[in-house]
């Protein structure tokens, strides 16, 4: 639905606003900025309240500046006393009822999108898609329960298309945050199971966010949502369906890479299809554009962050493990050759700037 | 008012313990207190109930609680909770000593509603192996039940203290006050008792 | 006897004065001192926190510390700077407005006092102890009960005996407004300061019990075992939540309201008219504190409450504007028709309408739930509440204090100084938190440590870093202003604003004792119906007699104490058994105290009314 919300996006006043507001931030990032349905929805209820709040504020100012001006004590009027008006009941009732009605016009539109955006109805359709969304210190863990799929940070969604989240936290409160697409939804520890849902309308690869305080680094706990055209999306899956985690990698030093993985990283991270675990999954590696959602994808980046991811994002639980230099650079060339798929974020992106 | 008015007992109007101004802020002031202590137990009460049923292994409200010795605790409470009316009667009527024993006989009956508490959760420990510890049930449930015998254990001290002090020179404006929002402190102990025994055992026994 | 130790002059003894006193101007000055040392500190670390995001990627503190910051930050502005400046305006002026001598429980407004202080210094001990308090002012769980060190137990026992000082003040303050207005001052004729007070004081008697208990159930989990909010074992981390909003709503109200009925006042003198519909603003008033404690869950949109409850929250959120819009429209009409004179104190609440009617509607956008789906744990919530709670709060609190420092201190604060700590400040405010919205809309959750290159935060960031540097700059000359009043001014009048209220009917400062004869009270703005009838002073309900007053005490200082020691005891038990010791002896001292004050009476004395005539008017 964009019942008569969206209708209202014609109006003069409301889309001078949106223009205005359209000039904030970046594309990927940017709530003023919507490339999905929530976020869309939630950008006019917010111009519909700015716009009864500036009408608000318009009045208060004119009267505040007039009263100011006109009302100032000047020279010569030291004595002169006021008359001492008690109040006055009609004014009294028109900024009571005034304010009321225009609550309500705000009401009746946030109650209709707060029921929107829980209508978890189309759900059952057959085809639906389901991910299961789990926050840690300081990761995302998707997981694809019906397509047996399992990734980590890189969150792909088919565009023009409902994809619902069920989402919880392995540790302590997470918020899971995509501004252009969607608004945010906690994810909770132990049986508070949250849900949402992402509808992107354009391809692209959009900047998620962790918004709930949740230790040190917090502001670090970055991901992305890499949406994707429908046959792309199938693409995906199945391409991340074929993974072999036992394949054997080409060059030698990811050969050695994968040994020395499976020696001291298996414990906490898997390659496959995969429960959320202590670290993240690592299936698509060589196809991400971020090393823990924050760094420059590139080989020297990697083998810093192996060597000393304290350094990078302090206080995740990345530790207990020992590998030498050298062994972190051949876990870096098996990691970095782990792309098996086609559709990747630069895929993305390169198509959506056509 | 003078101090020698204050203090000497033949001076006392019908109602000693809001005839000076002191007087009359602690009782308006305890009133308030005692709406303030009413959320801290609603708080408590709201968590026991999101907790009730976050229990580990058998130790099930119902599995646990025995009603006879609740019984008989919840009848010792309301008993003393009518004897300190009886005091605070004599109180009015300017009978010190028949204050003092009807306050002597809540004390005991005090004592022993606290006494069958600690023999309730002495047998839950190490009958049961029921803890603060052994899951969310059991802290919401010590601690709500705990929060109330604190309170017991400060009103009889209290009651006791005050019993003691004024042993020797009864009544005056000066103490009535204070007895008197003491007995509105241990009728709000009773009240808060009431409810524990409906929503915690009456309720966990059925439920 | 108070006063007879003061006159000896003593650094010594003046200390010894303070500590014991139970006088509720004096009592004021301790509040403002604390209060005010303790909004330098939590100035210091926002400074902190706005260099740190000058600029992206920055460095300048580590993420760990950042997090102990806008920790610190919060829980210090709240409750240690913002409440404490509040309570010393509610001692300063309240027992004037209404025409009493004293406070109900001058013994307990000490020992409210010594709490909150000791309980503040008890949660600022933890910045030498190996780190402050990191997992927000909120300190939600499971982050809370898993942050490693001693940080958060400091949070639980400082902010469980501050909270438990403010729980006493506020019913100390509704007993005086209760029962000690002078005859006449009936409740529709009270001044709005001290209206808002009294709703304030309700408000807090309901809301602090909730900290308490929140307070209580985290201080069990982290230190002894409990499992409230451990989900491993059945507990729920979302009772934290409900139980610190419940009592977080109310307190924002708490804050804003004594400082509504500051401006009221100001405002109605300063225009020298009567408030425009007083019934109004009482109303709105009572109204706003009911509602106050039906919209905790607003803050919980995104807890995934589901879209039953969002709505009715946000619904009710709403409906809160009404009489926060009703009180706006009588300030502008009070104003009307009056003559306003631009004084520093009016300055300041001039300056609020705007600001808070920002603040106020950006509230309302908040409410609506969907859209804090956006706006939720981003800028646009750090800019909201900082426009209610500085654009408000400190802009009352500047406001009420030049206005009341004559009756607080004897000095009119210097209107020029007061007017160039102003311009700074107030710039300095709207750059720092306007474009903080913007920054949340596009994409900056708060309490982030840091932010990227190419995300277009740059620009924003740096304004609001300029900003809070503006407004430090106001503050500064602020405080040159109290030394520079205290070394140069001359001694005020009992009455330099041509004031309306009672307090303005005795001198700058009032004697001890406040009234040699209690006044009484003829209507709405007493003193100001006695001058038009050409009175100098307001008519006494009663002759010259005696005054009984209390006597100071020490054991509110020892209670508190034994409580600040008993804390320690309680944080460090968990590192060693011995510790418990500690509690022992604090928990002894703080008893034993409670049982000496139940004991031993404590009668008070009275000035005879010989001596008053004698000392003229107390000076």
């Amino acid at each position: 639905m964009k019942g008569w919300i969206g209708k209202l996006r014609p109006v003069f006043i409301f889309s001078v606003l949106t223009l205005f507001l359209a000039g904030c931030g970046e594309e990927n990032l940017s709530a003023l900025k919507p490339k999905g349905y929530g976020a869309e929805l939630l950008l006019d209820l917010m111009v519909i309240s700015i716009a009864i709040m500036l009408f608000v504020f318009v009045i208060v100012m004119a009267i505040y500046t007039f009263v100011l001006i006109r009302y100032r004590r000047k020279k010569g009027d030291e004595d002169y006393i006021p008359k001492q008006t008690e109040g006055n009941k009609s004014l009294e009732i028109i900024w009571t009822v005034i304010p009321i009605l225009l609550l309500l016009i705000l009401a009746v539109p946030t109650v209709q999108a707060t029921f929107d955006l829980a209508d978890e109805a189309p759900r059952s359709e057959e085809g639906s898609i389901t991910i299961e969304v789990t926050g840690n210190q300081y990761w995302w863990h998707f997981n694809y329960p019906d397509q047996e799929v399992s990734t980590s940070q890189d969150l792909y969604i088919p565009t023009g298309e409902r994809v619902y989240l069920d989402m919880t936290s392995s540790d302590v409160i997470h918020s899971f945050w995509v501004p252009s697409i969607a608004g945010k939804m906690d994810t909770n520890p132990g049986g508070n199971e949250n849900t949402m849902y992402l509808e992107a309308y354009e391809e692209g690869v959009y900047w998620g966010h962790c918004a709930e305080l949740c230790g040190e680094s917090h502001s670090l706990m970055d991901f992305r949502v890499i949406a994707v055209s429908s046959e792309d999306y199938d693409q995906w899956i199945s391409d991340m369906q074929n993974i072999d985690a036992e394949a054997t990698p080409e060059t030698q030093s990811a050969q050695d890479g994968k040994a020395a993985f499976e020696n001291s990283c298996m414990g906490c991270h898997a390659i496959g299809n995969s429960p959320a675990g202590v670290g993240p999954n690592l299936s698509n590696f060589g196809n991400r554009t971020k090393i823990a959602g924050i760094l420059d994808y590139n080989k020297e980046n990697l083998v810093d962050w192996i060597m000393n991811p304290d350094e990078f994002k302090p206080g995740n639980k990345m530790q207990g493990y020992n590998v030498s230099e050298e062994e972190a650079q051949q876990i870096a060339d098996y990691l970095m050759q782990l792309d098996h798929s086609e559709v990747t974020p630069e895929s993305v992106s390169s198509s959506s700037e056509e | 008012m003078s101090h020698d008015d204050v203090l000497n007992p033949k001076q006392m109007p019908h109602d000693p313990e809001k005839a000076t101004l002191e007087g009359k802020n602690k009782f308006i002031g305890f009133w308030m207190f005692l709406g303030g202590e009413t959320v801290l137990f609603a708080s408590l009460f709201g968590t026991y109930l999101a907790l009730v049923r976050s229990t580990s292994g058998e130790n099930t409200p119902e599995h646990l609680f025995g009603l006879e010795l609740v019984f008989i605790m919840t009848m010792l409470l309301l008993t003393s909770s009518l004897t300190s009316v009886y005091a605070m009667y004599h109180m009015k009527n300017h009978d010190f000593k028949k204050m003092q024993l009807w306050l002597g006989i809540t004390v005991l009956l005090g004592l022993g509603f606290l006494g069958c508490e600690i023999y309730e959760f002495y047998h839950y420990i190490h009958e049961y192996g029921f803890t603060f510890r052994s899951s969310a049930f059991g802290s919401a449930f010590y601690t709500l039940v705990g929060f109330h015998g604190g309170h017991v254990v400060f009103g009889l001290s209290w009651i006791v203290a005050l019993m003691i002090r004024n042993q020797k020179r009864g009544l005056n404006l000066y103490n009535a006050p204070k007895f008197y929002i003491a007995s509105l402190y241990w009728h709000f102990i009773d009240v808060v008792w009431v409810f524990i025994f409906t929503v915690v055992y009456l309720m966990g026994k059925v439920g | 006897m108070s006063n007879a130790i003061a006159q000896q002059r003593g650094l010594g003894a003046m200390i010894w004065d303070y500590i014991t006193t139970v006088d509720h101007k004096k009592i004021a000055h301790l509040y403002l001192v604390s209060g005010g040392f303790f909004f330098l500190i939590g100035g210091l670390e926002a400074m902190i926190i706005r260099i740190q995001l000058m600029k992206p990627d920055n460095e300048f503190i580590s993420a760990g510390l950042y997090n102990e910051m806008i920790t610190m930050h919060g829980t210090t502005m709240i409750f240690l700077a913002a409440m404490p400046l509040i309570f010393a305006l509610m001692n300063a002026v309240v027992p004037l407005q209404i025409g009493a001598r004293d406070v109900a429980f001058p013994f307990l407004n000490s020992l409210g006092f010594w709490l909150f202080l000791f309980g503040g210094l008890l949660l600022n001990v933890s910045w030498f102890t190996g780190g402050a308090p990191d997992a927000g002012w909120t300190n939600y769980a499971p982050l809370s009960t898993t942050s490693a060190g001693h940080g958060v137990d400091y949070y639980v026992m400082g902010l469980q005996i501050s909270g438990a000082g403010t729980l006493i003040g506020g019913i100390n303050f509704l007993v005086t407004i209760i029962n000690m207005r002078a005859p006449g001052m009936t409740y529709m004729r009270m001044p709005l300061f001290t209206w808002t007070t009294f709703i304030t004081s309700v408000l807090i008697l309901f809301a602090f019990p909730a900290l308490t208990v929140g307070l209580f159930l985290m201080m069990f989990d982290r230190m002894f075992g409990s499992a409230f909010f451990d989900v491993t074992a059945g507990g729920n981390e979302i009772i934290w939540e409900h139980l610190f909003w419940i009592f977080g709503h109310p307190e924002v109200y708490i804050l804003i309201l004594p400082l509504f009925g500051a401006f009221s006042d100001i405002i109605s003198t300063f225009s020298k008219k009567r408030l425009f519909g007083y019934s109004a603003m009482v109303f709105a008033t009572v109204l706003i504190g009911f509602l106050g404690f039906m919209v905790w869950a607003h803050h919980m949109f995104t807890v995934g409450l589901g879209p039953i409850a969002n709505s009715i929250f946000a619904v009710s959120t709403m409906a809160i504007a009404v009489p926060t819009g009703i009180k706006i429209f009588n300030w502008l009409f009070t104003m009307w028709g009056g003559s306003i004179k631009m004084s520093a104190a009016m300055l300041w609440s001039i300056a609020f309408i705007p600001s808070f009617t920002i603040g106020g509607m950006t509230g309302v956008m908040l409410a609506s739930a969907a859209a804090d789906y956006q706006y939720h744990d981003t800028y646009f919530v750090v800019g909201h509440f900082h426009y209610v709670i500085v654009g408000g709060v400190v802009f009352g609190i500047f406001a009420a204090l030049h206005y009341w420092w004559p009756k607080m201190f004897g000095k009119v604060l210097n209107e020029k100084l007061g007017h160039l700590a102003f311009w700074p400040f107030f710039i300095g405010f709207h750059l720092t938190f306007f474009i903080q919205h913007f920054l949340g809309l596009m994409g900056m959750p708060r309490r982030y440590w840091t932010y990227f290159e190419g995300q277009s935060l740059a620009t924003g960031n740096m304004i609001s870093t300029v900003g809070a540097f503006l407004m430090a700059i106001g503050t500064l000359i602020f405080l040159y202003n109290i030394v520079y009043t205290a070394i140069k001014e001359p001694q005020a009048s009992a009455d330099p604003w041509d004031g309306r209220t009672l307090e303005w009917s005795i001198p700058s400062t009032p004697p001890f004792y406040n009234f040699k004869q209690t006044p009484l009270v003829r209507g709405l703005d007493p003193l100001w119906i006695e001058k038009m009838e050409g009175r100098k002073g307001v008519t006494p309900a009663e002759p010259l007699g005696d005054i009984h007053m209390p006597n100071a005490s020490v054991l509110p200082f020892l209670m508190s104490l034994g409580l600040f020691i008993a804390g320690f005891g309680f944080i460090y038990q968990v590192d060693h058994n011995a510790w418990f010791i500690a509690v022992a002896v604090g928990m002894g001292l703080t008893l034993g105290s409670m049982l000496t004050r139940s004991l031993k009476d404590d009668l008070g004395y009275h000035i005879h009314k010989e001596d008053l005539v004698e000392k003229g008017d107390g000076k």
